[in-house]
């Protein structure tokens, strides 16, 4: 107990943390922004995957970093568009859909890469975004080496949360997502295009995925490993709900998983001889479905959530 | 009765703001109007009277864009409007409060009002000016609502001034309002009726739909009439009487049903004492003793909210009594759960037929044997599923119940709201309970149907089933009830016989005030 104690008050797990956290942010806020419009995308996890393929990809072939995060993002996008084409203007069954989109995109980044790469044993390696230190902040004792040096990347996460909540609670379009999440009839009713809006949320959280995809080959790594992506896609579902679809609580569930992960990596080191290590791999997955049961009870959620929208149908 | 009424309306004497010309809509083969020609004039309020089934809602749902008609146009001031787009009609001036409001209940008032008021693409939501020009908007027009409660804690009347906050926000010149007091108590009905008429003094027009006939009578300038789809005619409202509306529009003569004295026999209900807690304070029954006969019905009058719910909800087991006891059939009764009190015997004719009545994705039949799942005919072998003999079943029940819908297997949202709440009667009925607690029965209900379901509760009565009868509407409880208690914050009081027929007397104590 006191060893862990002592973890927690190291610069190394906190700074790992923060590390931790960066994918899982981009991840839950894009899929938070898909489920307050009222529909689910589980084609979550592959678009990570192509976007981390896609943004390596990029800077492999010459581009820079900075377009790379881009064009991963419009990669995501596209794979945004594909899922709303289906679930939002034909109304399929959006579980069906989002499986098939994970499928189809895990195996497009493995075909893709082996096409442009067929020699390679090992993968190559890209130079990634290198530690960016705020100027000044970064000497603040403690919280400057754990928050103020990092790679741009996971400040672009943490900035992106005040902006998914600004969106949401601040402007007429967020109003219209959060409104065809509940009731998209509703919408309808106020003279605005409930397909675009849905199809909209659904093409910008994707992107955002895609983005939460290339961290891992831009920034995390420097390579891009089939099945990276592992299982980050399906969490950040879960974090969704655990974060009862609010852009701030994902921020808190997304770190709490990210310390339990980075504690858990530490704990095996000191616990490691008395408790076999896969009990720590598991621990943040239970916690975490621990804190669903107790925090998911009473939440509201979008009432609309997975419910088609069809136009000239029976109000 | 006088047969050359004009079936095409050429009213263009006043100003004429909304034309429609020769609108017709198919659903598959079933044509929801069918060349339907109609026209409103600046400050007119125009009423549409048809049956349940006949296309009203349909054709207030083409004027505001959301269906697109097969032919026919819709004009706004000479301009024709782009088929399918609500954008376009809200532009045009046209205010639209729907049959099953269109509010989010998780988002505030302000919120949902305020939606599509300003461009989606703004970078900031002008939230304190809209709240400004809605306080404005219900001081000027009297409807109150607090801008920032969300949707959820409200009323249904205060939902519904929501729906027209809505429109006059969005400065609607025209207000469609589809049955907009089905759901009203006689209070806020006077309310609503005197906010129209201001509106119309100030230049607005609107169409009213609504099965009731005096109401139509009292508040509008002309009524149109819908028959399967058609238009069968246009008259002056001050030249209509009740009686020839009535006929006109279902096409034969209706007259409710008179009810005759039986002699009351064993209890089939017996409340003692009995109090409920966890619902509102003035929802919570207290001490309320009721006992209810077979071959009778007992009324229970009251402004909606006091308690109705809480005494239906507990008689059918979906709420347990803090204290008291209750007898059903003369046994005591112990667990209080649906299936037991369902098996003895009890039938419930719910009032809110979206959440408690049905199941909109499934299909009618299913609806119609949901409360019998369990015994045969509909089961086979241990715990298969017959669907032939469900959907026979449903099909003479369609019938005998004059549900208008494609068929059992018609997915039931598709049905008219008149149509759902036959439904919900059809399977409460048809199981022959001995004890019926029916809320609000007739509401939504066309007059044929509402002749058709009084005389199906005074069938049930006849055949020795006890029958509460819970309802706003005293006419109903007038003509139906052998007896009548009023509700008023979860006290049940008997009406002395004598005083039975003294509306003046019920009145004053629907509203709390002592017996005089
Ligand atoms: N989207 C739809 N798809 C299929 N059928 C529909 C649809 N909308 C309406 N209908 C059918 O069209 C007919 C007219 O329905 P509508 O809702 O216009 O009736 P209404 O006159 O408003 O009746 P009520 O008084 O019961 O509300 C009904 O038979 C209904 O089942
Ligand atoms: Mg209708």
């Amino acid at each position: 107990m006191a060893d862990i104690f002592e973890i927690l008050t190291t610069l190394g797990f906190w700074a790992a943390t923060l590390r931790i956290v960066s994918p899982l942010i981009f991840g839950t806020l894009g899929e938070l922004l898909c489920e307050r419009a009222g529909v689910l995308n589980l084609g979550i996890e592959g678009i990570m995957t192509i976007g981390a393929m896609a943004g390596w990809m990029w800077v492999f072939q010459g581009g820079d970093l900075w377009t790379a995060v881009l064009f991963a993002a419009f990669v995501g996008g596209i794979f945004g568009l594909l899922h709303a084409s289906f679930t939002v203007y034909l109304g399929v069954s959006q579980h069906v859909t989002g499986i098939g989109i994970t499928l189809l995109a895990v195996a497009l980044s493995s075909y893709i890469f082996r096409m442009m790469l067929p020699e390679v044993t090992t993968p190559p390696k890209i130079v990634p975004f290198q530690i960016y230190e705020v100027p000044l902040l970064h000497e603040i004792p403690f919280v400057g080496p754990v928050l103020f040096s990092q790679t741009p990347l996971t400040y672009l996460a943490l900035l992106l949360v005040p902006v998914v909540w600004y969106l949401l609670y601040r402007t007429p379009m967020g109003l219209a997502i959060r409104m065809a999440g509940e009731n998209p009839v509703a919408v309808e009713a106020q003279g605005i295009d409930v397909l675009m809006v849905r199809t909209a949320a659904v093409v910008a959280g994707s992107a955002m995925m895609a983005i939460g995809g290339a961290f891992l080959t831009l920034s995390a790594f420097d390579a891009f490993y089939f099945g990276m992506i592992n299982g980050r896609g399906w969490i950040c579902i879960a974090l969704v709900i655990f974060a009862s679809w609010r852009p701030g609580k994902a921020l808190i569930a997304a770190l709490l998983f990210a310390g339990l992960d980075a504690l858990q990596v530490r704990a095996q080191q000191v616990g490691g001889a008395v408790i076999p290590y896969q009990f720590f791999l598991a621990l943040p997955y239970l916690l975490t479905i621990a804190a669903m049961v107790v925090m998911s009870r009473r939440t509201a959620y979008p009432k609309a959530l997975l419910k088609p929208f069809r136009r000239g149908d029976r109000i | 009765m006088n047969q050359n009424l004009p079936t095409e309306d050429n009213s263009a004497t006043l100003e004429e703001i909304l034309k429609l010309d020769g609108i017709t809509k198919r659903f598959g083969n079933l044509t929801a109007n069918d060349g339907i020609s109609l026209s409103l004039a600046v400050g007119e309020i125009l009423a549409v009277l048809g049956e349940n089934g006949a296309g009203k809602t349909t054709l207030m749902n083409i004027i505001f864009g959301h269906y697109v008609a097969d032919e026919g146009s819709v004009e706004v001031r000479g301009q024709s409007l782009p088929p399918g787009s609500s954008e376009a009609a809200i532009k045009a001036g046209i205010g639209m409060v729907h049959q099953h409001f269109t509010l989010a209940e998780n988002l505030t008032v302000l919120e949902n009002i305020i939606l599509g008021r300003e461009p989606l693409f703004s970078i900031r939501q002008k939230l304190s000016a809209g709240r400004r020009k809605l306080r404005a908007l219900s001081e000027q027009f009297g409807l109150d609502v607090q801008p920032d409660t969300l949707v959820g804690d409200l009323t249904v009347g205060q939902r519904q001034r929501v729906e027209i906050l809505k429109a006059l926000y969005a400065d609607a010149q025209i207000l469609i309002l589809d049955e907009p007091t089905a759901v009203l108590t006689p209070q806020e009905t006077e309310n609503l009726f005197a906010t129209l008429r201001s509106l119309v003094k100030k230049g607005m027009s609107a169409i009213i739909i609504s099965h009731k006939l005096n109401e139509i009578l009292r508040i509008s300038d002309r009524i149109a009439l819908l028959r399967r789809g058609k238009l069968i005619g246009v008259v002056d409202a001050k030249d209509a009487d009740r009686d020839q509306l009535a006929e006109m529009m279902v096409g034969r003569k209706v007259t409710r049903p008179k009810t005759q004295s039986l002699k009351a026999g064993a209890a089939v209900l017996k409340l003692e004492n009995v109090s409920t807690s966890g619902a509102s304070s003035s929802e919570d029954l207290k001490n309320v003793n009721l006992s209810i006969h077979a071959h009778e019905i007992c009324g229970v009058a009251g402004v909606a909210g006091n308690g109705q719910n809480s005494l239906a909800d507990l008689i059918c087991g979906i709420r347990a009594p803090s204290s008291g006891s209750i007898e059903l059939m003369g046994k005591k009764l112990t667990r209080f759960d649906c299936r037991t009190v369902v098996k003895a015997g009890v039938g419930r004719i719910p009032e809110d037929r979206h959440a408690k009545g049905i199941i909109g994705e499934m299909a009618v039949w299913e609806n119609l044997v949901s409360e019998d799942l369990r015994q045969p005919p509909f089961i086979r072998g241990a715990f298969l599923l017959d669907k032939s003999a469900g959907c026979d079943h449903a099909a003479s029940t369609i019938e005998r119940y004059d549900i208008r819908c494609p068929g059992p297997q018609a997915e039931t949202r598709l049905l008219s709201g008149g149509n759902l709440q036959k439904l919900i009667l059809a399977r409460g009925l048809s199981r022959q309970p001995r004890l019926i607690i029916a809320s609000q029965p007739s509401r939504g209900l066309d007059e044929g149907a509402i002749a058709y379901v009084h005389g199906q509760l005074l069938e049930a009565r006849k055949h020795g089933a006890g029958i509460l009868l819970i309802s706003e509407d005293l006419d109903e409880l007038l003509s139906l009830a052998d007896r009548i208690a009023v509700i008023f914050r979860g006290q049940l009081r008997e009406i002395p016989a004598e005083a039975s027929h003294d509306i003046r007397q019920i009145g004053l104590m629907m509203s709390g005030q002592e017996a005089v």
